[in-house]
């Protein structure tokens, strides 16, 4: 498998959805994952798979004890793996900017030269795929379509592809060329694609003209949430709380956030409204609560990480998610674990699959207004929003994804025997 | 002789608009006339009118070997009055020839049987007067909204003067019983109860059309064959389908009207007769008392308690903020409230909130129980704002109550007195006149009126008439009394 992001060191939702396939497909007994990802930081969670770091992989012969790859790598993956690797090194690359152990440095983020990472990264790709056997492999988003090819190349191994947002999800539509050459090329040499919602099928199909019949959905799941957090007491009493969390983007429809919020201010004036995230849209929104005129009751948070975001839940009285174009949307889910009532777009991927939750369109702020006043005074539609929405995700499991992406496997591997 | 009977049911609801929060307070108005005309309309082309026709020409064709019953909501005779009046109109004729007998019902289709004993018998009222009005009729038979029923129920029937009650057939209460005779009500031995045979009306409602059914197409000599096997002593057949079954679920294409208009022809020829349920009651005796503590309800004949309407959350929530005004509202004589009162009243507003029966929502103008119930809520809040602005807030209910029998009395008070100091002035004149003091100076006291409701205590009665006396035309006429007796 090919990653980007791998938890605790995550930047959106790729990271936890690729976390939680691995377990629960680990869960579901006889499979040997080896997941490779940019840059391990050595505190992710083993056991159910074996993790790569693109960095530690050599891609030029450096002569290096064990004890000293021990002492650089170590704590990130066994000496023993660098030399199998370092075995399998394809081509002369020391023209490139290499450390002292042959391999190339990642930042494992977003960074400006992205695309160059993202070609290293398939690079690194070739030797691992000379070194670990496999049936199968299973690439995870656009930034590891051309690993996956390059992989595939190299073993004749089927390859799967899995679609966790496209560009148009991004951008609304001003597709950026580069990235979308490299999705559509990806698509274009998978052997199945696996999308996270309808909705994402609907646009792999529709704008990246790929047949239907090799692009399945695969919904996402939920990882049950630490007790820790559960566990966390509320610190606010009295005022109702409506949360936005996530990045402040245009995908994510907060200006809809706010003229909801200025209808709801209208009517009932003991209702505060928290924008949680940051992102290239945030002064814009700064500047339009204030023209508004509804700056006391409407706050921003900055960025929140780790316990903070449960924190943020738990002193929440309704969630929102106004999104434009979402692939899926796992945090509405984390939400509702939480016993926070959900708002969310149709337009959202995760719309497909829960039915406790409030769905309106991104741009009907009416509904979306009315949903929270809905919540915010009639007690019966929190308590059934809180009681059956936390039931209702406590059924929504990665095993039984698992599950399911394993049958899309043994189709695939049993499509190419044929 | 087997007897069958007919129920043909009628309803529809007043659905409500899509109502914003914000709209509290602005707007009264809660109706989507559109879709309510638009849906009436629709159902009387393709299901009313035809199957009144086809009532008519069996009426003509069989005479007194027809009859059948027919239950009509008061919120569908109100929309057919203004939208399809044509369809009054043949129910009336059908009620002239003899061959329809009109069942009595809720006249808001509500729930206040399970709710509120007190509105549950005034709309009864309500729809006994509607009925006797348009088709000359007063109900003998109840059937009650989604013929919820229990014993609760039966005993407030018996007192009301139902001879005898359409029941759900549920096999948890009848167990290994038929439902093919007649019952009475344990709590209320005096109602029959008959029940309703839920097999047979599926095969109707759901196989008529169902080319995978084993016995498709049904026929109407192979329905009155089924009839006639039943056990001898089985003697009554209770069949209660909705009417726009006919034409509206299944299509007139699938000869459905033809199949109902042959029926008497071979009941005739196996000894079948198509009758009303007032002369079976009349006729059969109960076999045996049944008792029903739960309320059960026919909703397709699948599920048989009330969960449908009050299961969840949500349902139970929206109910009592409505009955909870209950109390106020019978107060209030504005006619506006007084008929949003009955249409916000409509079972099938909560039937839309239900979570536990997906397949339905079919028939819900809404895209989630969610979005079912924030209408109805926000709508409701807006109601409630009308009725609380009719009296002031912190005067409760019992209070408002005798104040205002005592404004209601007191426009003939004043009356009685502007009379009384009449003939007292016209008396102390004859006594200037001729300096002679009349005797027949006691005027004759009227009683106030009686306070409206019966049932509420004595005590409070007393309030009442004290609160009178010490209006302001007491002192009048004290001083006036006095001024008599001066004169005396």
């Amino acid at each position: 498998m090919f990653g980007w992001e791998f938890p605790p060191h995550i930047l959106g939702g790729l990271g936890t959805a690729s976390y939680g396939l691995t377990k629960g497909m680990h869960a579901c007994g006889d499979m040997d994952i080896t997941f490779v990802i940019p840059k391990p930081w050595g505190d992710e969670e083993k056991g159910f798979a074996r993790i790569i770091g693109a960095n530690c992989t050599p891609v030029a012969w450096r002569d290096v004890s064990w004890d000293y790859v021990e002492s650089r790598i170590g704590k990130v993956m066994n000496p023993q793996l660098y030399y199998d690797l370092r075995d399998h090194i394809y081509a002369d690359f020391n023209y490139m900017k290499l450390n002292d152990l042959g391999c190339i440095e990642f930042s494992g983020r977003y960074p400006d030269n992205l695309i160059e990472e993202i070609n290293n990264y398939s690079i690194v790709a070739g030797v691992i795929a000379r070194t670990v056997e496999c049936d199968i492999i299973h690439a995870h988003d656009w930034l590891t379509y051309p690993a996956g090819i390059h992989a595939k190349n190299v073993t004749g191994k089927p390859l799967v592809i899995h679609v966790h947002a496209t560009d148009y999800d991004r951008s609304r539509g001003n597709v950026n060329p580069t990235v979308f050459a490299i999705e559509k090329d990806g698509m274009e040499n998978a052997d199945h694609i696996m999308c996270v919602s309808e909705l994402t099928r609907r646009t792999v199909i529709d704008k990246y003209g790929i047949n239907p019949a090799k692009v399945s959905t695969v919904h996402n799941a939920v990882i049950p949430l630490d007790k820790e957090y559960l566990d966390i007491k509320r610190r606010t009493e009295g005022e109702k709380v409506v949360t936005f969390l996530g990045r402040i983007t245009m995908q994510k429809g907060p200006e809809y956030f706010v003229e909801a919020a200025v209808k709801v201010l209208q009517k009932d004036k003991n209702v505060r409204f928290v924008m949680a995230g940051s992102g290239d849209m945030m002064d814009a929104m700064i500047k339009l609560v204030a023209k508004r005129g509804i700056a006391d009751r409407f706050h921003f948070t900055g960025f929140l990480r780790g316990k903070e975001v449960y924190e943020m839940l738990r002193d929440s009285d309704v969630y929102i998610m106004p999104s434009v174009s979402e692939p899926f949307g796992i945090s509405p889910l984390e939400a509702m674990e939480m016993g926070v009532p959900s708002i969310i777009s149709k337009q959202s991927g995760c719309a497909e699959i829960l039915t406790n939750v409030i769905k309106t369109d991104y741009w009907d702020i009416d509904a979306m207004a009315d949903a929270i006043h809905s919540i915010l005074n009639y007690p019966a539609m929190y308590h059934t929003l809180r009681d059956k929405g936390i039931e209702e995700i406590h059924g929504i499991t990665w095993e039984k994804v698992g599950q399911k992406v394993i049958g899309i496997y043994k189709d695939v591997i049993a499509a190419r025997n044929h | 002789m087997k007897n069958v009977c007919f129920y043909l049911n009628i309803h529809q609801p007043y659905r409500l608009k899509r109502y914003r929060f914000f709209d509290i307070g602005n707007d009264h108005y809660y109706y989507d006339d559109f879709a309510n005309e638009d849906i009436i309309n629709n159902l009387a082309e393709r299901s009313y009118i035809p199957m009144c026709q086809t009532l008519l020409d069996m009426a003509n064709e069989y005479g007194s070997d027809f009859k059948c019953a027919i239950s009509i909501s008061g919120t569908a005779i109100e929309q057919l009055q203004q939208a399809e009046p044509e369809v009054i109109e043949m129910l009336r004729k059908l009620a002239d020839k003899g061959c329809v007998e009109f069942l009595g019902g809720t006249f808001a289709h509500s729930l206040a049987s399970l709710e509120d004993p007190d509105e549950f018998l005034r709309q009864i009222n309500i729809e006994q007067r509607v009925i006797k009005n348009l088709f000359g009729q007063t109900p003998k038979v109840f059937a009650n909204t989604e013929l919820i029923f229990d014993d609760d129920i039966a005993a407030l029937l018996q007192s009301t003067g139902f001879k005898a009650v359409v029941v759900p057939g549920a096999k948890h209460i009848l167990g290994w019983k038929s439902p093919d005779y007649v019952y009475s009500s344990a709590t209320a031995p005096k109602l029959k109860m008959l029940f309703t045979n839920d097999k047979l009306a599926a095969d109707i409602s759901h196989n008529f059309n169902n080319t995978d059914w084993a016995e498709y197409p049904l026929t109407a000599d192979k329905y009155v064959n089924w009839i006639a096997e039943l056990p001898e002593d089985e003697q009554i057949v209770n069949i209660f389908l909705s009417m726009d079954t006919f034409g509206g679920f299944i299509p007139a294409s699938s000869g459905i009207f033809d199949f109902m208009k042959a029926l008497p022809r071979f009941g005739k020829e196996k000894g079948v007769r198509f009758t009303s349920p007032s002369e079976v009651v009349g006729k059969l005796k109960a076999v045996d008392s049944i008792t029903i503590p739960f309320a059960i309800s026919y909703v397709d004949g699948t599920r048989i308690d009330v969960s449908a309407w009050k299961g969840n959350d949500l349902q139970r929530e929206a109910l009592n903020k409505l009955y909870g005004i209950a109390e106020r509202v019978s107060m209030v004589e504005d006619r506006k409230i007084q008929q949003d009162w009955e249409y916000l009243q409509g079972s099938d507003h909560f039937f839309y909130m239900a979570t536990n029966n997906q397949a339905d929502a079919a028939f819900s103008p809404y895209d989630s129980p969610f979005s079912a119930f924030t209408n109805y809520m926000n709508v409701l809040a807006d109601f409630l704002v009308r009725v609380e602005e009719q009296f002031p807030e912190n005067v409760d209910n019992e209070e408002l109550n005798s104040l205002l029998l005592t404004i209601r009395n007191q426009s003939s008070e004043i009356e009685q007195l502007k009379k009384e100091a009449k003939a007292l002035r016209k008396n102390i004149l004859e006594a200037e006149d001729s300096n002679y003091a009349p005797v027949a100076a006691a005027v004759v006291v009227e009683e106030p009126i009686k306070e409206k409701k019966p049932a509420k205590k004595a005590a409070k009665k007393e309030k009442v008439e004290n609160k009178a006396s010490e209006e302001k035309a007491t002192p009048k006429k004290t001083t006036k009394k006095t001024a008599a007796k001066k004169d005396k």
